[in-house]
């Protein structure tokens, strides 16, 4: 899960990195209000959970509660790269004295974790990764020895940090480490940690990515989720337990494992664009043991999706068995009665296959076409979407 | 020969006595893998019987090595355990560990390969969230069904369970050596790259097929490996070109961030290292026929 920049600078606060105060409005209204509070010149500061805000126009100064309220009406309901504004925050404006660049993530390729600085942070980062990639430090972190101060120290040493600051970040850099480990995060970045021109050090920014599957240790990240911004059918998936991704497509898919389903759609969208473009309308992955219900609660928010024109479901029978799938297919149908309106195209192949389709064959409902193989059922699913 | 698995392994449950521990178990055995015990402290000294079939449980797997002399561990526990079982199957040496867990935190699995690395990677790790390894008609260590198909020349790796099963359907005619599932999550212990090497070296195998998908970079290292080092003819497949920016396609790992990780940057690496790349699964496994019919 990725975090606000208002929610990682609360953790941020939480372990003792320097951070400004802050409010977030929904309104221009608030925004104004929150302005007058702090008394001060402020940034109107877009919550997205996406990076490039800056570029986008979705940070401005305001030196008024008036000035707050204009910038704020202007920037809510502004669209960064597909986000769209909801939320400001309002924050004192700091003087900058220099922008840093600091952040923890998971290095996949080397199997562990992996501390980048620089100190020509700020909003052209990826300029100086990409053109001056010696200004930025990559310095290798041991999950089991983790960043003490003098870790933090050789990092810090290894970005060329000025003398002045240098004790500073290291402090700093043990408590983002802190963060990043406690919170079990997968990515912890600062941009920019700033100095200020009294020499103090500063994150005017946090990015923070949380790991899901560590939730269980972490019963206050539920709260982190933002319940308003998902999608009415994710959340009620989620609700469901399903693993369910909204696309913008029109053909239903559900499938079993994450990579079966992420192939059906590719070979869906393969085949949809002999029929004017037709795609994949989402992600279902009910999993191994796909018993009737959970086919019966799949089914029901995939045809509860307004973009869906046809369903196409893909089983490999491994451990689940296709019997198991197809009473779960015929049940669902029973239970959705006069609401399924959608056809269906079903494809079983593996465990017990016979049987399943036999169960099909026999319940021979209107809106159900069993074929045989999965390019040839996507083929269908496509062409179905494309006629309805 | 295979690899990773044979005849010769000697299988331990670590989680036997849980619900997915014994029925897989249960399957394992049916599928002729010689499994030789459980661990779970809290039961050490009893035994469980599988259909006639009685094993003993172990306090610990050092135990279970030394009694048994197992030398594959195939772990079911809970996530919120696993860390501990891998460090403990680590600490005592096997040979293998097959973790099958799902949802580990990926700061877990970072601190048991952390642990693996620094104690010289003696333990072979396969996994987190994957679906184990298959020598067909040999030895079966995970939860990949054994019916789908018997011993033959193909050697199969892959990120995923249920495209791992519909490969090895689709070319059950000519059969496989091994399958391996490295598993969908951002740290796993084998890499694409082992399983190559490996299947590059064993005399069983006569050709590949390599299964990836979006996300990291594991494709594009394993492209430049096997332009280098892989004479073995080699057929890819990559799952998730429609999938959209920021998403997690439900593996942890499966994500493309930025231009990073797409399906279609791996797919011309792959091709750049002359791997045939099918377009769907079907027409990567006819590929695959076409190499082996032509090599008789
Ligand atoms: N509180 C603040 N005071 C002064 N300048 C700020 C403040 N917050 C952000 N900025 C400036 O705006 C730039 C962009 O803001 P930032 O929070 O980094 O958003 P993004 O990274 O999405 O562009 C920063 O690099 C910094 O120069
Ligand atoms: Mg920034």
């Amino acid at each position: 899960m990725d975090l606000y920049e208002y929610q990682a600078k609360d953790l941020f606060a939480r372990y003792g990195v320097p951070v400004l105060p802050g409010t977030v409005a929904t309104t221009a209204d608030e925004a104004r209000a929150a302005a007058e509070e702090l008394g001060t010149t402020v940034v109107v500061k877009a919550q997205v959970k996406t990076g490039g805000r800056g570029k986008a126009g979705g940070v401005k100064l305001a030196e008024t509660p008036d000035e707050t309220r204009a910038k704020a009406e202007a920037i809510l309901g502004m669209d960064i790269k597909g986000h769209t504004v909801h939320k400001v925050l309002i924050t004192p404006a700091s003087d900058i004295a220099e922008e840093y660049y600091f952040s923890f993530l998971l290095d996949r390729a080397n199997r562990n974790f992996l501390a980048m600085a620089s100190v020509e942070g700020g909003m052209d980062i990826e300029e100086v990764a990409a053109t001056k990639p010696e200004a930025l430090a990559k310095v290798a972190i041991d999950p089991i020895a983790g960043v003490d101060l003098a870790k933090a120290r050789e990092i810090v040493a290894a970005a060329k940090f000025p003398a002045e600051v240098a004790e500073q970040v290291a402090e700093v850099v043990v408590k983002l480490w802190e963060t990043f480990v406690r919170e079990d995060a997968t990515l912890v970045e600062v941009n920019p940690l700033v100095r200020d021109p009294q020499g103090r050090i500063l994150a005017l920014d946090g990015k923070v990515t949380l790991d899901d599957n560590a939730s269980f240790r972490h019963a206050d990240h539920a709260e982190l989720v933002d319940v308003a911004a998902e999608n009415p059918l994710e959340a009620e998936a989620k609700a469901k337990g399903l693993n369910y991704v909204k696309l913008d497509g029109q053909v239903g898919i559900i499938g079993n494992g994450a990579g079966l389903v992420m192939s059906t759609l590719d070979v869906v969208a393969y085949a949809g664009e002999e029929f004017g473009g037709v795609k994949p309308a989402n992600f279902l992955d009910i999993g191994g043991g796909a018993s009737a219900e959970v086919m019966a609660n799949g089914l029901h928010i995939i045809l509860n999706d307004q973009d869906v024109r046809s369903v196409f479901v893909n089983v490999f029978g491994g451990i689940t068995a296709c019997d198991q799938v197809a009473k779960g297919i015929v049940q669902a149908l029973g239970i959705l009665g006069d609401d399924a309106t959608k056809p269906l195209v079903v494809r079983l192949d593996g465990n017990n296959v016979d049987e399943g389709r036999r169960i099909l064959a026999e319940a021979n409902h209107p809106l159900v076409t069993l074929v045989d193989t999965m390019d040839g059922a996507a083929r269908k699913a496509a062409e179905l979407a494309a006629a309805n | 020969m295979a690899i990773f698995l044979t005849e010769n392994s000697k299988v331990i449950v670590q989680g036997m006595t849980g619900s997915e521990g014994s029925k897989h178990t249960r399957r394992m055995l049916k599928a002729g893998t010689t499994i030789v015990g459980g661990v779970n402290p809290r039961k050490a000294g009893t035994t469980v019987d599988f259909d006639g079939t009685e094993l003993p449980v172990f306090a610990t797997v050092a135990e279970a090595m030394e009694k048994t002399g197992a030398d594959v561990t195939v772990i079911f526990v809970p996530p919120r355990f696993t860390k501990d079982a891998v460090i403990e199957a680590i600490d005592a040496g096997i040979g293998l560990a097959v973790v099958i867990t799902e949802g580990i935190p990926v700061h877990d699995t970072a601190a048991f390969w952390a642990h693996a690395r620094a104690t010289g990677n003696k333990t072979r790790i396969i996994g987190p969230n994957c679906p184990g390894v298959i020598s067909p008609g040999k030895s079966n260590a995970g939860i990949i069904p054994a019916d789908i198909t018997g011993p033959g020349k193909i050697g199969l790796v892959s990120k995923s369970g249920t495209l791992t099963y519909q490969m090895m359907y689709e070319l059950r005619d000519f059969g496989f050596s091994t399958c391996v599932g490295i598993g969908g999550d951002p740290i796993i212990g084998t890499t694409h790259i082992d399983a190559l090497q490996a299947f590059q070296d064993d005399p069983e195998t006569a050709a590949i097929v390599m299964i990836g998908e979006i996300g990291g970079d594991a494709e594009e290292r394993a492209a430049a490996y096997i332009k280098e080092h892989i004479t073995k003819p080699v057929v890819g497949y990559v799952a998730g070109f429609t999938a959209p920016e920021g998403k997690t396609m439900g593996h942890a790992g499966a994500i493309v961030s930025g231009s990073a990780g797409t399906a279609q940057a791996k797919k011309e690496a792959l091709e750049a290292a002359g791997v045939k790349v099918g377009k769907t699964p079907s027409e990567t496994a006819e590929l695959m026929r076409e190499i082996m019919k032509s090599l008789g």
